[in-house]
């Protein structure tokens, strides 16, 4: 029996096995990082060019107006109740603002240089100070689109001459009306509150609706269910369902919700309804997951200790299991927030110039407001769409993060 | 953990039942007191417009909720039926078809006013550092059409068209098949391209309409007519990445990005304002409003939208400033006089 000789590291023939072991180390650790920098390089690309863009948006310009409202009359008493809003606009308060810009702007263009709702911001500063009435005043009030484009950097040779004439009268401050408002057609009056609450409400029927009856149903198919054909059955279609592209749940809300049921077009419900089955599948799925990574000893040693299978279930197996079905809820729910091709099926690609109230009415949500908006003939809508990105975006943001942190809060380790 | 989770658990039934006893509230509806359009993309922008100033003259009153849905699909839902369910307002780019009526007719919906708000232009563009180009409806028709002169369509260049014009290939961003804009293409320009060149179309259309529109109304699908889809603002952008290219719009748009595109002259005239208020371009076409009647005994505020509607569409007026061209004074007069008689449409006048 022979002795075996011993590797000799340094002869050149395992040298260059060696190098080669080496080479492809380094280039299988460089593959990869540069796979990361790649997508960084797009993420930062993407929110660059959307904060560069709609920045803007969040930015309204506005010009020192004089006003003189001693010829707006009007008793005092009528600006209390809710016919104020009536009452301003009968007495002439738009023309009132109007003859002012014109007098005052004569060179730079008059009261076309006034967005169409500067008015309304003298009339919310009436009913605030009713005193303002019968006195002249100065009152910053938002420009026309094109003047506040031009302002931006990006006008009209003539807008850019109006802004110029204007100096320093202009000045900018926080667009609060974006916020606040909902669709305009005139830019400078759009707002994305309309929208969002949409969403909101869109959401709330489908995490209502599909957290609950995903999660039960996850938990009857892994706890309970019997392993024959018919589970089996069930368990590839709800797969399946996973995959089906959203417009094919629209359409089926389109059928089902507005066809059979007859509920009204374009409501946050029927969003909410139709959203819901798109979830759905998506929950069970991960649910499944997170109560099948939950160790069978932790379910035997409450059995052993005489616990009902209701409670192994509700006191062992849903707390250590309810990290992963929340990440997989979220998930579901980003997804069903950034949806809009089943959205247009029912009817919630409209324009509505107020935020919905109740879960009936008509709203929109916010991705397609970023569709309309797109859509939309007007320059000043560019930034505006741009805005509503990022808005959305920070959505998203704060849900992943709700996700992130309900998950650590939640999380067992054994 | 448990405490925290039975909490969770108590909370989810009660947000569910929250959306069961709305979707019962909503299940029930009766009578409505919002107005409902839906239709054409191109008469949207003027009906949100009408919308918003609707609002501000009456506070009270519940906003509108405008949907844009294309003509087709919006005379469809429009004559669905009748009642709270179902719009009461579609806009329209082209005029109502006769097959529509008689749909709108089976449905139950009755008396329907047809209202003319207005001119639209479709609009050929090119980018400002294109090559300046002049077209006639005959050179587009042999450049877009499927078959022209029954033959398949083989050009690829502009100069097979028309040794005039430069050896630049024939690339047209425009509309997709649903929307309105791509029919007055087929019928506007054409159909009057066809009529020019093919000694036979004149007859053919004469005898049998179908035939016709088979014939000289079809868009080729090879590559030359580039479906670019609904948005308008990409076609735009598209321009200005390729200066060759040639896009088809609403006249909105051009009037709006002239900073990036330049219209292209059909048959000589360019698609500006007065050309188009006049009649001589020859990609103009009508814009309607199409209202229920028995709607506007229904539905509060219906009727005072149409005033706006009437009130706003003057030369000068806001509609005009969004984009819309203002139809000749006595095309106006007589449509609001349509609005305050409510005279119904007549449906010998459809085809």
């Amino acid at each position: 029996m022979t002795e075996r000789q011993p590797t000799d590291w340094r002869a050149p023939a395992m040298q260059r096995r060696l190098r080669r072991r080496y080479a492809a180390e380094r280039r299988f650790r460089l593959l990869g990082l540069a796979a990361i920098l790649a997508s960084a390089a797009f993420l930062a690309f993407l929110l660059v060019s959307m904060v560069a863009r709609g920045a803007g948006g969040f930015v309204e310009t506005r010009v020192a107006l004089p006003l003189d409202l001693s010829d707006v009359r009007i008793e005092g008493a009528r600006l209390m109740g809710p016919g104020a809003d009536l009452a301003l606009a009968g007495a002439g308060l738009e023309n009132a603002v109007d003859r002012a810009a014109d007098a005052a702007f004569a060179p730079a263009g008059g009261a076309a240089i006034l967005s169409d709702g500067a008015w309304l911001v003298v009339r919310d500063a009436v009913k605030r100070d009713p005193g303002l009435l019968g006195r002249r005043t100065v009152l910053d009030v938002p420009v026309a689109t094109e003047i506040d484009i031009a302002r931006k950097g990006r006008g009209t040779p003539e807008a850019e001459a109006s802004v110029r004439r204007l100096g320093d009268r202009l000045s900018s401050g926080l667009n609060t009306d974006f916020f606040a408002g909902a669709d305009a057609t005139d830019p400078t009056r759009a707002g994305i509150w309309g929208a969002l609450k949409g969403s909101l409400l869109t959401m709330a029927v489908t995490m209502a609706l599909a957290f609950p009856i995903g999660v039960l149903a996850a938990l009857y198919l892994e706890e309970y269910a019997p392993r024959n054909r018919v589970t089996d059955v069930i368990e590839v279609s709800i797969n399946n369902l996973a995959a089906v592209p959203s417009i094919i749940f629209g359409l089926l809300g389109l059928a089902v919700f507005l066809g059979t049921f007859h509920l009204p077009r374009s409501a946050a419900l029927v969003g909410g309804l139709t959203l819901a089955l798109m979830t759905m599948p998506v929950i069970v799925i991960a649910g499944r997951n997170a109560i099948k990574a939950v160790p069978p000893s932790i379910r035997d040693a409450a059995r052993a200790l005489g616990a009902s299978r209701v409670q192994v279930v509700f006191h062992h197996v849903l707390p250590l299991a309810l990290p992963g079905i929340l990440t997989g809820t979220i998930i579901g729910m980003a997804r069903a927030l950034g949806e809009t091709a089943p959205l247009l099926m029912i009817g919630m690609r409209a324009f509505i110039a107020a935020p919905p109230d109740r879960l009936t009415d008509p709203a929109t949500a916010l991705p397609v407001q970023i569709f309309l908006w797109s859509d939309e003939v007007s320059q000043g809508f560019v930034e505006k769409t741009s805005a509503a990105i990022i808005v959305l975006l920070v959505v998203l943001l704060a849900m992943n993060g709700l996700a992130i942190y309900l998950r650590n809060r939640f999380e067992t380790r054994w | 953990m448990p405490r925290r989770l039975s909490t969770l658990a108590a909370l989810l039934p009660a947000l569910f039942c929250c959306a069961c006893v709305d979707q019962a509230a909503g299940a029930g509806e009766g009578a409505r007191d919002q107005i409902k359009a839906v239709g054409s993309s191109t008469v949207y922008p003027f009906t949100t417009l009408v919308a918003e100033q609707y609002l501000a003259n009456h506070p009270a009153a519940k906003p509108p909720v405008i949907e844009s849905t294309g003509t087709g699909a919006g005379m469809k839902l429009f004559c669905a039926g009748i009642g709270a369910r179902h719009p009461d307002i579609a806009g329209a780019s082209r005029r109502m078809k006769r097959a529509e009526y008689d749909q709108c007719r089976r449905n139950g919906v009755g008396g329907v006013v047809e209202v003319q708000v207005g001119i639209d232009g479709i609009a050929f563009a090119e980018a400002l550092d294109g090559p300046r180009m002049a077209l006639t409806s005959a050179d587009l028709y042999r450049a877009l059409a499927l078959a022209p002169g029954g033959r398949p369509n083989r050009a690829r260049a502009w100069r097979d068209v028309n040794p005039a014009l430069p050896a630049t290939p024939i690339q047209v961003y425009g509309p997709p098949a649903t929307s309105g804009t791509r029919d007055a293409l087929a019928e506007l320009i054409l159909a009057r391209g066809c009529l020019a060149v093919d000694p036979a179309a004149a007859a053919l259309k004469a005898r049998d309409e179908a035939a016709f529109q088979a014939r000289c109304q079809r868009v080729r699908e090879d590559g030359g007519y580039i479906d670019a889809g609904e948005n308008d603002n990409l076609i735009v952008q598209k321009l200005q990445a390729n200066p060759q290219a040639i896009g088809i719009f609403g006249y909105g748009y051009l009037e709006e990005n002239l900073r990036a595109v330049r219209g292209v002259a059909v048959d000589g005239v360019a698609p500006d304002y007065r050309a188009i208020a006049a009649g001589r371009y020859p990609g103009a076409r009508p814009l309607y409003l199409y209202v229920k009647t028995a709607h506007l005994h229904a539905i509060p505020g219906l009727r005072a939208f149409l005033r706006d509607y009437a009130r706003l569409w003057s030369d000068d007026g806001p509609l005009v400033r969004r984009g819309l061209i203002a139809s000749p004074p006595a095309v106006r007069a007589a449509a609001a006089q349509t609005i305050v008689r409510e005279t119904p449409l007549d449906p010998a006048t459809l085809h």
